[in-house]
């Protein structure tokens, strides 16, 4: 229980997809002009990385690594389908993120109105696929340790879009040089946060 | 225009046209990937006995200065002997056994719910006459996994050089661990004290002058990089305390 | 499309080059691919390997698509699309892996992120499904240098200011170190990536004014 909230609180602070790794930088530096919809897209974030990583963690798991196949016969323990890791968890997310966008618009229209239109985006999100990548690299011990690292990333990357967000709406009334305008001065921005959040590292739980 | 008969077919035939590529190319390139882990894992056994070879040439380094490679067990007692190209005793090359699944094995063991008991390989080897005894380490740093090798004299007590290396520690901090400059302070240290206590060797913050720690047991640590130095640290107890009755058996006795 | 042949370098077919190095660049202007590739600048020798990657990818991935363009239904385009890209970087990942392991290991799960490098998907959809295969290979060349460019300059930057290197040669002479010149060892960490970006976009804009934002 311990590890699990530690492994969730380190990946909202320290491993910060955006800080420290640059994961899903196209859709936070497109989304992120105003507060309102850098939540929505952030928060659907969270609800995919939640879902894709424990689920891409049981296929890593129980199909693709070496010797993953001997639940089913021992004669398979030498079968080795990790290079397949890439092509499977793509799929997977982008599978996954059609069927929450048909679920979420049959049960909860509500929410498929302020959440729709960024599920599609959300496939090729660098982060997401980049949960499951990471997830497969540090060999998490459990499905829930999976599953905390999945919700803190989201968690981590949703804090930092509505930062960024808040302080892009608060820009505009700025005198910034006329070249660094808009993008330049986005990309400083995100930098000088990451700086902020690295007073994060080093941190163990 | 486009028939769903269509589509299922389109999309089926795409599966099995990328399968095949992707397996094919898996399959080819197999053996040059895992001859580039196996030679890096020669290289750093070598390198912790000061052999300092390129990578291409590690593996027959490898054959030519290892003059046997055990495997032991918690009580001291060799149960695999691999000589010469050929395994004696026991059912595994020690160089193929997995370090990491053995440090699993030792902690499940504590709470007696381990399917066997764990084997820890030793690699002996010959240089210019002067045996050297190498342990591989296996540990976690801040970032991710932390892995080297230890070598000791003759007397299996004071360290003749050791190498240490790292998948994602902080570049400047934590990741200077596998720099000459940290791994050449472990040259002449000592592992146990005088009462013949096991003791390893610590990497110590702050500097060993400045702790309670005999110089003789510590090193120290990388600047800024306290969590690898505490994972360096603990790395070395936790692997090296498995050959301690080894020792006690074999090589004290000798003397 | 004319019945006359155009020639292979035409003036147009060049163009599909060189807009991307600079005015169309895709990370300073069309703000794609950010996403894997800042990670793996703080050397030179990763981040070239990485924009020989992406260019490889890309340029084959162009002439894959463009190829298939007539036979993919549009209801399965963006899986076809996935697909061809995830298929191209696994056999990238792998001749890495076998040939350059020492990059490889830098590189890391970043080379699985070129997958979902917006570039890759941003060319075959805006460009090489309505396109013939040989201006799709040319877009592709240019598209992924003009990332890979900015990949290297960045690499550079943060080499240089952050170890004191240039491709893993000492560049800084050591009497500099000897009158107290120290690396900079902020340039090394993430956030310095962004904010040196930041900086090229800065001076690219100045120098070429229609594009900067109001």
């Amino acid at each position: 229980m311990e590890n699990m909230i530690s492994i969730f609180v380190r990946a909202i602070f320290v491993d910060n997809m955006i800080f420290a790794y640059f994961l899903g930088m196209c859709s936070y530096l497109a989304v992120s002009k105003t507060v309102k919809t850098s939540v929505g897209l952030g928060i659907a974030v969270v609800f995919v990385l939640g879902i894709t990583v424990p689920v891409n963690y049981l296929i890593d798991n129980y199909l693709l690594k070496a010797g993953a196949l001997t639940w089913i016969s021992s004669s398979f323990a030498d079968v080795d389908l990790g290079f397949l890791s890439f092509i499977t968890f793509i799929a997977v997310i982008a599978s996954i993120v059609q069927l929450v966008e048909m679920v979420v618009e049959k049960y909860a229209p509500a929410l498929y109105n302020s959440l729709g239109i960024f599920l599609p985006l959300i496939a090729v999100n660098c982060a997401v696929l980049g949960g499951s990548l990471f997830m497969q690299e540090r060999e998490y011990a459990n499905i829930g340790e999976a599953t905390m690292f999945g919700l803190g990333s989201g968690v981590g990357w949703l804090l930092a879009i509505v930062g960024i967000a808040a302080i892009r709406e608060k820009i505009r009334y700025s005198q910034v040089p006329a070249p660094l305008r808009g993008l330049g001065i986005t990309f400083i921005v995100a930098g000088l946060m990451g700086i902020a959040f690295m007073s994060f590292m080093g941190i163990k739980l | 225009m486009f028939s769903n008969r269509y589509i299922y077919i389109y999309a089926s035939v795409m599966v099995i046209i990328v399968a095949a590529a992707l397996s094919t190319a898996s399959e080819l390139l197999k053996p040059y990937q895992n001859k580039n882990i196996e030679n890096e894992k020669f290289q750093g056994i070598l390198s912790a006995a000061e052999v300092d070879v390129p990578r291409s040439q590690a593996n027959e380094a490898f054959e030519e200065y290892i003059v046997e490679e055990l495997a032991i067990n918690s009580e001291g007692d060799v149960v695999c002997r691999y000589v010469d190209g050929k395994l004696i005793e026991g059912d595994v090359r020690p160089f193929n056994i997995v370090l990491k699944d053995e440090l699993k094995l030792k902690k499940d063991f504590k709470y007696g719910k381990a399917k066997r008991n764990p084997k820890w390989p030793l690699y002996i080897m010959d240089i210019g006459g002067e045996l050297k005894y190498v342990v591989p380490l296996q540990g976690v740093g801040l970032w991710g996994a932390i892995w080297g090798n230890i070598a000791f004299d003759s007397d299996f007590n004071t360290v003749a050089g050791t190498s240490f290396d790292h998948k994602s520690e902080t570049p400047g901090l934590g990741a200077e661990i596998n720099t000459k400059e940290f791994q050449n302070q472990f040259k002449g240290k000592q592992i146990f004290d005088q009462n013949g206590n096991f003791v390893s060797v610590s990497v110590v913050k702050g500097g060993v002058a400045n702790s309670a720690i005999n110089p003789i047991h510590g090193v120290d640590a990388v600047s800024g990089g306290t969590i690898t130095s505490n994972g360096t640290s603990e790395m070395l107890k936790d692997c090296i305390e498995n050959y301690v009755s080894y020792i006690k058996k074999n090589i004290n006795n000798n003397e | 499309m004319s019945s006359t042949r155009e020639p292979l370098f035409s003036s147009k077919n060049i163009k599909l080059l060189t807009t991307p190095l600079g005015r169309e660049n895709p990370i300073t202007v069309q703000v794609l691919g950010i996403c894997s590739a800042l990670a793996v600048t703080v050397k030179m020798q990763p981040a070239f390997v990485m924009a020989v990657s992406v260019i490889a990818v890309l340029a084959v991935g162009n002439v894959v698509i463009s190829l298939l363009r007539k036979t993919i239904a549009p209801r399965i385009r963006i899986i076809v699309q996935l697909v061809v890209a995830a298929a191209l970087v696994i056999l990238v990942d792998q001749i890495l892996k076998a040939f350059v392991y020492d990059i490889s290991k830098q590189l890391s799960v970043f080379v699985g992120l070129i997958i979902t490098n917006c570039i890759i998907m941003g060319r075959f959809e805006a460009f090489s499904m309505s396109n013939k295969p040989w201006p799709s290979f040319l877009d592709g060349i240019g598209n992924a240098s003009g990332y890979g460019l900015i990949l290297i300059v960045v690499a550079f930057f943060r080499e240089l200011l952050g170890s004191g290197t240039i491709w893993g040669y000492p560049v800084i002479p050591q009497f500099l170190y000897d009158i107290g010149y120290k690396d900079n060892g902020l340039m090394i960490l993430p956030p310095m990536a962004l904010i040196v970006v930041g900086t090229i976009i800065w001076v690219q804009r100045a120098k070429v004014k229609e594009l900067i934002e109001d």
